[in-house]
């Protein structure tokens, strides 16, 4: 299975991760090896098989519904690089 | 030409009517200081884990059994991958392929045609916050982020493509809002963003099997938003097809000031939200008993009180739909019959009277200061003749303004209908007298002379001339004559 | 002996016995801090004003709770209020959390003195701590060696006497192998034993906090404060937990002992072979029933790790978006570059690597082929796991396939450095407890190996372990480091 430098390209737009073309042919590279490798896992039949999602038996973990103090404002806002007005700021969206 | 035909599925957000938020402690309350009701498991912080909100749960089941849907026996979260700076985790904890209700039915009424609006599913899943721009978000250069809303708990229901015009899309959310206020499961409030609706349109020739390129509108937050939205885009998507243009899967933003839908995203940004299987929260399982005992707690729906209304009090099917829009009114009126027994006397007050102040004044019929007690005292005057239906009217106006009692508002005005006939026979008599000219038309019988007598006698007792008894007095004089 | 090299259990008696104040524990442990630290680089971060502070407050108190005056390091993944958490990545270099994980309270809640934040691969992800955006940890038995990883912070610490234990976290081998590597006790327990509340999450259905010790008792006795269901993850396990000091007999008579096969095959050093099979005939002479198994998928635990906990990874990363928290690229005038570049440089090499793979892995075409073929390929692991539990109380094998590895050596080729997890990923993928004890050395590097225990029976698999260790001294030696 080899990746191609547009897929990676692809996958770090998804992942919002600019990457350096450095980078780009090095994941391409290192990335393809890894999935080569994992490719063995096509050698076994696994029809049939429920997938493992959660390894505990657990079902209906619940809390009670019942409103409890926020956290102060000033801590929420307290590691943020940047707010104003009591409110994170972000550069535009557009 | 080519006929086209309009094909509509909605997706609706409805949100759950809790204390706390779906993973964690906060408050729902709306109108909040921006980020005062935040923590860090609703703002995203590392190392926090989500813990799931029972009554959300059981909201889902409620809705679900309202909408006649299938509740699966076992159902799980997924996360759904986003970047956006209201989505705190950058995932959405939702319901990918095994939500909470599936496969299920809206009856809807459009002009007397009953049609049934098929429910593909319904999952629950978190709210994200909100973006506050300062000015327009085209040319801003920040954008605020408040959080409070993060992590409401949230119903996305979506229909089956089954709406096949701009009306019938608006009678499903006004029917979805009175099944969901009905099962108490949410406020529906559409102002503060409480009810929510996106819509997928497409066109296609009339006749085609397969659907034309689907497009999907949001920002709906009123029905008339979502009507409006729809005609707009039936009618660009087919001129769109006439000049030969193909169309684009896209999605469009609703604009409110402009009345026109807008392209919101750039085409060549991809969409894919790689859901997986959320591991922090193991999955839910529904019993049958569990499903049982929910379903003997839920309150009469919309559809089972219109029954009640045409079956036991014998009201038109149409006075029904209506007054089982929302439960306030369907508790007004149900109050009302349990102290007067002509259901359709109390029908024609709420449709019609009731309705046209409510809807001048901009009120709901919740914080409206009539009361089912003074529009029950009301119908008595009436109907023992102290007052007349006419003045009736009036004291409803004065009843409705300022709540008072229908007997002090007559005592204080002095509106005792007369129906003495020694009272009443002097001014008819006059009235004949000064009207030569009629009466001799009446003799050549003109049927409007009667209408132009009576008209004149209320206006000189000032509408308290009892009317029935002015009818009988003025057709017996008028005969003797 | 000086105070810092004693064991949980010892400082406890001499405290109980009031033989040694809190703060003579703690400054002889800071004192040892000083003197090593600038060899082995296990912290990031040293809080020696409260640690003291901690400590005479205890001792004025007079009363002494369960870990009253015992100095813990904690892996930099655990949060701590008022204390800054950086996962061992520039995104988080300056992160100062308001809230306590759940380990770290209940330890806290019981008089346990926080000398430090340990190092680490950056967000868990490495096995040499090479990965770590501030620095590299020198193995104590050797300092041109890794300490392995991810929690090599954690293991130095202990292994060079900086603390008296320490908390890491295991997702695919991150306790083991660096407990293996530097010569000391590392367990992990069942997922679902130890709370993940505030611990920053690699991969959420793997991820299980656990514990760096000397000897297996104390292991024991800071399991007893730490296990348990917390309300705060849906995830910990409502089990009862059992005091699991009172499985510590010596006796393993009657015991049943497997040992896979698979385990013993290419690539496992033959000096870590031995040792294990002595190991082994060790059971054997003390009464274990010992016998070969096979777990048959094992081979493929490695590949279906290296999807299904990327994939996790890779959502679990996303929140590092530079909004309310962390790294952020000023620089960015809209939201997106903003996102794009605060990410690109407030992560390293091998988590960008990771978070592409798991990306890749959840794409709409690839979702089937790769990560739910391994969610399914999971589930026949577990199935191995659960048949050989039908007939045996504990697995054994080799902790890792040789001893530590040269510093810088296995930078390059991921491939290569992702093999060092090989014998400890199936036990992750089953949710099993597993224990690495010194069982040896060669060359003068510490040989671990590998107890694998039932779900939820950490008390059977830690009596093996203390069995094993009554019976030998491995456990006894120390790294020289040069000082005394």
């Amino acid at each position: 299975m080899a990746l191609t430098i547009k897929e990676v390209e692809h996958v770090a737009m998804l992942a919002r991760m600019n990457l350096s073309e450095d980078e780009k042919q090095r994941f391409t590279e290192q990335l393809s090896s890894i999935l080569n490798y994992a490719g063995v896992l096509n050698t076994l039949d696994t029809d049939g098989v429920e997938p493992l999602t959660h390894i505990l038996p657990a079902f209906n973990v619940f809390r009670t519904d019942t409103a409890r103090n926020s956290m102060p404002r000033e801590e929420i806002l307290k590691n943020a690089p940047l707010a104003e007005e009591g409110q994170y700021k972000v550069p535009k969206i557009m | 030409m080519i006929i086209y035909e309009t094909v509509i599925g909605l997706e609706v957000h409805a949100e759950l009517k809790t204390q706390s938020k779906i993973f964690c402690s906060c408050s729902t309350a709306f109108g909040a200081e921006p980020n005062t009701q935040t923590c860090p498991v609703c703002a995203g912080f590392p190392g926090t884990l989500p813990l799931l909100n029972e009554k959300v749960v059981e909201l889902a089941i409620k809705t679900g059994l309202a909408l006649h849907c299938e509740i699966p026996p076992i159902s799980k979260f997924d996360r759904k991958n986003y970047f956006y700076p209201d989505s705190p985790k950058a995932y959405q904890i939702s319901q990918f392929d095994m939500p909470v209700c599936k496969k299920g039915y809206l009856d809807i009424d459009v002009n007397g045609s009953k049609q049934r609006i098929g429910i593909t599913r319904a999952h629950i899943e978190e709210d994200a916050g909100k973006l506050v721009h300062q000015g327009d978000i085209t040319t801003t250069p920040f954008s605020l982020v408040d959080l409070n809303r993060c992590g409401i708990p949230l119903l996305e229901i979506v229909s089956e493509p089954d709406m096949r015009s701009s009306a019938e899309a608006r009678a499903y959310m006004e029917k979805l809002r009175s099944v969901l206020l009905f099962a108490g499961v949410s406020d529906c409030k559409m102002e503060e963003g409480s009810l929510r609706c996106d819509a997928n349109i497409s066109v296609r020739p009339a006749g085609q099997k397969e659907f034309g390129t689907r497009i999907e509108i949001k920002n709906l937050n009123s029905f008339r938003a979502l009507e409006r939205a729809v005609e707009y885009e039936v009618k660009r998507q087919i001129e769109a097809l006439e000049d030969g243009e193909e169309l684009v899967q896209e999605t469009r933003t609703w604009d409110e000031d402009k009345q026109i839908t807008r392209s919101m995203r750039s085409k060549e940004e991809a969409h894919d939200y790689r859901y997986f299987p959320e591991p922090d929260l193991p999955p839910i399982s529904i019993s049958r008993e569990r499903i049982e005992e929910i379903k003997a707690r839920m309150p009469e729906m919309p559809e089972q009180a219109q029954m009640r209304l045409v079956r036991d009090y014998g009201l038109p099917e149409y006075d029904a739909a209506i007054l089982t829009l929302s439960p306030e009114t369907l508790v007004f009126f149900d109050d009302c019959l349990s102290r007067y027994p002509d259901a359709k006397v109390i029908s024609n007050w709420m449709m019609g009277e009731l309705s046209r102040l409510l809807n001048q004044s901009n009120q709901d019929i919740s914080n409206c200061k009539i009361k089912p007690d003074d529009l029950v005292q009301m119908l008595r005057l009436i109907e023992d003749g102290t007052i007349s239906g006419k003045m009736g009217k009036a004291v409803f106006e004065e009843m409705f303004a300022d709540g008072k009692s229908p007997a002090i508002i007559i005592k204080e005005k002095g509106l005792v209908q007369i129906s003495d006939e020694g009272s009443l026979l002097p001014v008819i008599e006059g009235i004949i007298q000064a009207n030569p000219k009629v009466v001799e038309d009446y003799k050549n019988g003109k049927d409007k002379a009667v209408g132009f007598f009576v008209g004149q006698i209320m206006k000189s007792t000032r509408g308290q001339a009892n009317p029935a008894m002015v009818n009988k007095l003025l057709k017996e004089k008028l005969d003797s004559l | 002996m000086e105070i810092y090299e004693l064991s949980v259990h010892e400082l406890q008696e001499r405290l109980t016995r009031r033989e040694i104040s809190a703060e003579e524990i703690v400054r002889s442990f800071l004192g040892r801090i000083n003197k090593v630290e600038d060899k082995v680089k296990s912290f990031i971060t040293i809080t020696e004003e409260s640690a003291l502070q901690r400590a005479r407050e205890a001792d004025r108190k007079g009363q002494y709770l369960g870990i009253a005056g015992i100095p813990l390091g904690l892996k930099d993944i655990f949060c701590t209020r008022g204390v800054k958490t950086t996962c061992g990545s520039k995104m988080l270099a300056d992160f100062i959390p308001e809230y306590d994980s759940t380990a770290w309270r209940k330890l806290d809640e019981q008089q346990g003195i926080l000398t430090g934040k340990l190092n680490m691969d950056e967000f868990a992800m490495g096995s040499s701590t090479e990965n770590s955006a501030f620095f590299v940890t020198h193995n104590p038995w050797d300092l041109n060696r890794v300490p392995g990883g991810s929690s090599g912070g954690s293991a130095a610490a202990v292994a060079a006497g900086e603390v008296a234990f320490a908390l890491g976290t295991d997702t695919g081998g991150s306790i083991r192998q660096p407990a293996s590597f530097c010569g000391v006790v590392g367990m992990k327990p069942t997922y679902g034993r130890v709370s993940r509340w505030g611990v920053i999450a690699f991969a959420s259905s793997l991820d299980q906090v656990g514990i760096f010790s000397q000897d297996v008792r104390d292991s024991a006795l800071i399991m007893n404060i730490i296990a348990g269901h917390d309300p705060l993850d849906s995830t910990s396990a409502a089990i009862e937990v059992p005091d699991y000091a009172s499985y510590l007999d010596g006796s393993v008579k009657g015991m049943r002992i497997a040992y896979p096969k698979e385990y013993f095959g290419v690539g496992v050093d033959d000096a870590v072979k031995a040792a294990i099979n002595k190991a082994l005939h060790k059971y054997e002479e003390l009464g274990a029933i010992v016998e070969e198994v096979s777990l048959p998928h094992s081979e493929y635990a490695l590949p279906t790790y290296y999807l299904v906990a990327p994939a996790e990874a890779s959502a679990n990363m996303a929140r590092f978006d530079g909004v309310r928290y962390g790294h952020r690229d000023f620089e960015a005038l809209n939201v997106v570059d903003m996102f794009s570049q605060s990410r690109a440089q407030g992560f390293g090499d091998e988590v960008k690597r990771r978070i592409m793979l798991g990306t890749y892995a959840l794409t709409s075409g690839y979702y089937d082929a790769y990560y739910l073929k391994a969610l399914k390929v999971r589930r026949l692991i577990a199935n191995d796991f659960d048949k050989v539990f039908l007939d045996y109380d504990v697995i054994i094998s080799p902790t890792t396939p040789s001893t530590a590895f040269k510093l810088g050596e296995q930078i390059g080729d991921p491939l290569t450095l992702y093999m060092n997890d090989i014998l400890t990923v199936p036990v992750n993928m089953a949710g099993l407890p597993g224990i690495s004890i010194p069982c040896g050395l060669h060359n003068g590097l510490p040989i671990g190996m590998q107890i694998i225990g039932k779900a939820f029976d950490e008390g059977t698999m830690l009596k093996a372990a203390h069995a094993f260790e009554q019976n030998t001294a491995y456990h006894t030696l120390k790294p020289e480091l040069g000082v005394k």
